[in-house]
């Protein structure tokens, strides 16, 4: 893989980063699809109503704000103490 | 899947594949890959929401209960794709 074969065509690599982006994208919706189906379907219905579409809104605006949050808090303490994860290994 | 690697350096006669197929194949690949996904999750989900109590066949009402948890699937599933698509916007608009 050093410079040869497929990783040294640019234009390949530049599809691949695409691609790749397009599909973490994608993986995400599927996962946040299940996890607030779970949370916001309850009998399938003949339409799709407007709570239930306000509430997979919601869920998804939350999931993210709590990715976050829990990203920011694990910077924050890991910076506050000096690392956290020696505590986490023992 | 095991002739994926295979395909890629040798190329249907022999010699080496141009880019344009490489790209074209792996497309097709990564379509095949999450429509399996959707699938996948989606059989999960309406066997449970609509198979109560697995009868010796599938019945009427359970079909029907199917056909609609798939809809609302899908419904969801853009909605997801919408909402996360266009917090992305607004976020990538911030930096």
């Amino acid at each position: 893989m050093d410079g040869q074969g497929a990783t040294a065509d640019p234009q390949l690599q530049h599809f691949i980063e695409i691609e790749s982006q397009k599909q973490r994208f994608q993986q995400l919706v599927h996962q946040m699809t299940e996890v607030c189906w779970e949370k916001c379907m309850d009998k399938p219905g003949p339409k799709l109503d407007s709570r239930t579409e306000s509430c997979f809104v919601n869920c998804v605006e939350r999931f993210i704000d709590t990715s976050q949050f829990i990203l920011n808090r694990l910077e924050q303490t890991q910076r506050g103490k000096g690392g956290f994860s020696d505590s986490m290994l023992e | 899947m095991d002739s994926f690697g295979s395909d890629f350096s040798s190329g249907g006669s022999g010699g080496k594949m141009d880019t344009g197929t490489i790209m074209e194949q792996v497309k097709v690949q990564i379509a095949v890959a999450n429509a399996q996904e959707l699938l996948q999750r989606m059989t999960d989900k309406c066997f449970k929401k609509c198979i109560g109590k697995p009868g010796s066949s599938l019945d009427n009402s359970e079909q029907k209960c199917i056909a609609m948890c798939m809809d609302r699937y899908m419904d969801a599933w853009n909605t997801v794709s919408r909402t996360y698509n266009s917090r992305l916007q607004k976020e990538r608009a911030r930096l």
